[in-house]
């Protein structure tokens, strides 16, 4: 079966999201739509799933014109869609969530409603095992891992006999084995005959995996190409001028003395249901150096950014700025010491959607001078900051008044960039920061960490994709299962990070480090005396932004418990 | 800047509770968003006609003599149109002359600004308990414990009315403050129970309700409340010096209330909108999430919203007992008059936003002060009011209804935008 856009066009108020887009799936083929954020692809495939009504041009199926008046149509004529956000109820098992919209009883009391679970149960065992989907139709969705969600609405549309199947964005929530999984499924789907439309941003899944790509920029095609395309073309038509994928930064200048800024010593972060998600983990970051924590999603990386930003607490262990502890400290403490956090789910944790871009730019100083003042606050202060943050950042927006949620995903992250870099500084905590970013806003974010680092602030950048994390970082620490398994230099080599990251310290035994297991190597790099007491508690925050090292101002002294020294940590830093 | 780079140590009021949401949260602030977006002002508009397109139609079919020229529509259909023409025409002129301005009076001016002064001292109430809930509403709560904030603060200001043996300067302050007061507090313990042991404020207000309600019947019967000159069940009158005093005379019961009302509106805008308290509020309000990693407290904001909200909830106590709509000045078990539930309904109308409030309480307060006019001049229950009240808001909430009987498009071209919001999420 072949399915043809002709001259797709869709406008929403004056914005033209589908600009006269032609594209044509053949089949048996795994057809990438690439594009960034914002792009128009997923506005393109909700004309083809019927949720939208093309304002022009047709879609064609065997050469027959289609007319999609709802999702239904489409599922009648063969297309099938696994949305980005799930379509799932929780607290229905597989079986049922297969039932849903498709109630087919075939029963004798079908009349009277009855439905035919045994039924749905036997199709789901089926096509799951037709092509290797291992679903399990009586678990619970709620209970289910992400990557398995994904697999049950693909299992969903195969049902409905899904000839065409649209994935969009469909590993933005996966990890890497999920994704190799998702790809090899993709594959067998592909031997047996059927298209795949698949929607992403990220160029290295599109080569892994495409047979044919279109490109579209601006609601456009800009250009189609086969798997051999390289990364940089692609880049470069997707964003319409070349972009250097790695990122442009001199060796770092440090003072091989110089005390660590930020440390972190033996600590111990717990997760909702008791167990220890970051395991007795130890690390510094000197001023004017990036450490990049590697490792594969949800082996603690999350909860150590947490935990450093007091959202967490600390079970055990200790965090220290400048020689102050921030352990035990609130949000609202840990960020007036001088902390920036981009966290890893900007939707989330990062931004009211609905409020204005100016006011999420003041989220974290909105009742300090000059914004708040007497509890008041002062809206032209409010508007000013607004206006210069987003020619500083180059926020593309239409005005500051605009809601936050509407602007695309990459403007949405310079919003929390520009908010979390317009305080001074002493620690830059940035996790994902470029996780469903167009390349364009990638490369600006990427500069904009190392501009921090070269004025000689610590960083810690927390990424699960390696290139960021090799591209930025002057250390690599890889996180696996809450513990730190190594720290290393940034020109050690893919595989050995990849073992390092499922476990395998290289060179060893090949063992998993068991639980307090000796340390390869000593901490070369902490230092000899105890976290340094100074604190500069009393300087202003101006001030301190200009005087980097710890001005010596004795306070807090004395509350200062023993770090720890005997660091299970391999060192790879000379 | 002059700002010092210690953190502030004071009490930053978190509660220890983690960040897990529960869903119906999610869904909550979803509605929370719509509503404070809310639909076109023209949806509204003709929501309103349209419930008053009903309302009509209530009356027809509810007038047994209307209904009766419908037995021999087929012979002479023109007895049933002008039967029901004349019903409805009647009723919704005695609605207005009853709520605006009735020409029949226009002799006197007196009688002349009465329905105004009607429509106003009906409102007055509505427009504190309107802000109250709206407040709420943008803190991400939703604040159905009225009735007992309400009973709470007329309460307090009953006892400070009848016991404080004052001048009016002091006496009337006393008992407005002693209302806000009473409210806050009851409003704060459903915020500090949220914020801190995480109970579900719907839950807990529909329980302080019952506890109010009760405590009320206890207190009017009991020897400090009771007034032992009255047969009934009442408290003590407050003093006369402790009652809001009439604006324009004694023949209008329109008072001072109104004028407190229009405080509390100013004070409710600046606080959402120019305020930090505010801000936070509504951060807290629309993403909780975010406002924690901002370093706002999510408790703090929640108890304060609660604490303002109960307040605002407790001057509608306040103006109930010392008002002129309480012949008596004294609390009954009925001195909620069920304004707790119908300020929900006022600032869901008023889409959360004070200036919005103002107006919603107006139509309510020209509704219910035309409706008795109605049920006089006219014969038609004062109930068909409330119908109309519910079916206002029932089209507002339903604004591809409304559209579609008047076969608006929606914007964006097609699809409601309420709609659309779903798919690209």
């Amino acid at each position: 079966m072949s399915l043809e856009l002709r001259g797709i066009t869709k406008r929403f108020g004056s914005l033209v999201a589908n600009d006269g887009i032609d594209l044509e799936v053949r089949p048996g083929e795994i057809h990438c739509l690439l594009g960034e954020n914002g792009a128009g692809k997923s506005t393109l495939m909700n004309v083809l799933y019927g949720l939208y009504q093309p304002d022009e041009g047709e879609i064609r199926m065997d050469g027959k014109p289609l007319v999609l008046s709802g999702p239904r149509d489409a599922i009648a004529a063969g297309i099938g869609m696994v949305h980005q956000h799930f379509m799932l109820v929780d607290v229905f098992t597989v079986a049922e969530n297969i039932m849903l919209g498709d109630e087919r009883t075939g029963s004798p009391l079908a009349f009277a409603g009855w439905l035919d679970r045994r039924r749905a149960r036997r199709d789901v065992a089926e096509v799951s095992a037709r092509h290797g989907l291992d679903v399990d139709p009586d678990a619970l969705v709620a209970d289910l891992p992400v990557g398995v969600q994904q697999r049950v609405e693909i299992v969903k549309a195969l049902i409905r006999d899904a000839r065409v199947l649209i994935l969009d964005e469909p590993t933005a929530v996966l990890t890497p084995q999920e994704t190799e999984e998702l790809f090899t499924v993709m594959r067998s789907l592909r031997e047996a005959g059927r298209s795949i439309v698949f929607i992403t941003h990220k160029l290295k899944e599109v080569k892994a995996i495409a047979d044919r790509i279109t490109v579209i920029r601006r609601g456009a095609v800009v250009g189609t190409a086969g798997p051999d395309a390289s990364e940089a073309e692609l880049a470069g038509l997707m964003v319409g001028r070349d972009v250097r994928l790695t990122v442009d930064k001199a060796p770092p200048a440090l003072d091989e003395d110089a005390e660590p800024a930020f440390a972190v010593r033996g600590l111990t972060v717990l997760d909702e249901s008791g167990q220890a998600a970051v395991d007795d983990v130890t690390f510094e970051i000197r001023p004017g150096e990036i450490l990049g924590v590697a490792g594969v999603q949800g082996n603690g990386q999350t909860e150590l950014a947490e935990a450093i930003l007091g959202l967490r607490p600390a079970a055990a262990g200790g965090i220290w700025l400048d020689g102050r502890e921030l352990t035990g400290r609130s949000p609202r403490q840990v960020l007036r010491a001088g902390v920036g956090y981009i966290p890893e789910d900007r939707s989330h944790d990062a931004l009211v959607a609905d409020s204005s871009v100016a006011e999420n730019l003041v989220l974290d100083l909105f009742d300090r001078p000059p914004f708040g003042r007497r509890g008041t606050m002062d809206v032209r202060a409010v508007r000013d900051n607004a206006e210069r943050r987003v020619a500083e950042f180059d926020i593309r927006t239409s005005s500051i008044d605009t809601s936050v949620g509407t602007l695309s995903g990459g403007n949405q992250q310079k919003v929390v960039v520009a908010r979390e870099m317009s305080r001074p500084l002493r620690l830059l905590v940035a996790a994902q920061p470029t996780r469903g970013v167009d390349v364009g806003a990638m490369e600006f974010i990427h500069r904009r960490i190392v501009a921090e680092r070269d004025q000689g602030r610590p960083v810690l950048i927390i990424s699960t994709e390696l290139d960021e994390i090799f591209g930025l970082a002057d250390r690599i620490a890889v996180m696996y299962r809450g513990r730190i398994t190594a720290i290393v230099p940034p020109d050690t080599s893919r595989a050995d990070i990849g073992c390092l990251m499922a476990g395998i310290v290289p060179g060893s035994d090949d063992a998993p480090p068991s639980g307090d297991g000796t340390p390869p190597a000593p901490d070369a790099t902490a230092p000899d005396t105890a976290a340094p007491d100074a604190t500069v508690a009393d300087t202003t925050v101006a001030d301190s932004a200009v005087a980097d090292s710890a001005a010596p101002d004795a306070a807090e002294a004395g509350d200062e418990p023993d770090p720890r020294q005997d660091a299970p940590v391999k060192d790879g830093d000379k | 800047m002059s700002e010092q780079a210690t953190p502030a140590r004071e009490a930053a009021a978190e509660p220890a509770a983690g960040g897990g949401e529960p869903p119906e949260a999610d869904r909550f602030r979803r509605l929370v968003a719509q509503t404070v977006a809310g639909p076109p002002w023209v949806v509204t508009v003709l929501a309103i006609a349209l419930a008053l397109v009903v309302g009509g139609l209530l009356m027809i079919i509810s007038d047994p003599e209307v209904t009766d020229t419908f037995g021999y529509f087929f012979a002479r259909p023109a007895d049933a149109l002008s039967a029901s023409w004349s019903e409805v025409s009647t009723a919704y002129a005695a609605l207005f002359k009853g709520a605006i301005f009735n020409p029949d009076a226009a002799g006197s001016l007196t009688e002349a600004l009465r329905p105004i002064s009607e429509t106003l001292t009906e409102a007055t109430p509505l427009i504190f308990g309107g802000l109250a809930v709206g407040l709420a509403f943008r803190a991400g709560l939703f604040n159905i414990g009225g009735q007992g904030q309400l009973i709470m603060g007329a309460i307090a200001t009953t006892w400070v009315g009848f016991t404080l043996d004052a001048p009016g300067f002091v006496a009337l302050p006393a008992a407005v403050l002693a209302g806000l007061a009473g409210g806050a507090l009851y409003g704060a313990l459903v915020g500090w129970l949220k914020a801190g042991p995480g109970a579900h404020e719907v839950i807990v207000t529909i329980m302080l309700n019952y506890v109010a309600f009760l405590l009320l019947g206890y207190l009017i019967g009991s020897d400090v409340f009771r007034d032992p000159d009255n047969p009934q069940p009442i408290s003590k009158p407050v003093a006369d010096a402790a009652r809001l005093p009439h604006l324009f005379g004694d023949s209008l019961r329109v008072n001072a209330g109104l004028l407190l009302a229009i405080a509390a509106v100013v004070f409710t805008w600046w606080l959402l909108n120019r305020s930090t308290l505010g801000f936070q509020l509504r951060a807290v309000g629309a993403n909780p999430s975010a406002a924690r990693t901002a370093g706002m407290s999510v408790g703090y904001g929640q108890i304060m919203a609660m604490t303002l909200s109960g307040g605002l909830m407790g001057l509608v106590g306040m103006s109930q007992v010392l008002g002129t709509a309480n012949a008596n000045n004294a609390l009954t078990q009925q001195i909620d008059a069920g304004l707790g539930f119908t300020a929900i309904t006022v600032a869901l109308l008023g889409r959360a936003s004070p200036v919005g409030t103002v107006a919603a309480a107006l139509l309510f307060g020209a509704l219910q002060a035309g409706g008795r006019e109605m049920q006089a001049a006219a014969g038609v229950s004062i109930e068909i009011v409330t119908v109309i009240q519910a079916l206002i808001v029932l089209f507002v909430a339903a604004p591809p209804l409304v559209r579609g009987i008047f076969r608006l498009r929606g914007e964006g071209g097609g699809h409601s935008g309420l709609l659309a919001k779903g798919w690209n999420g």
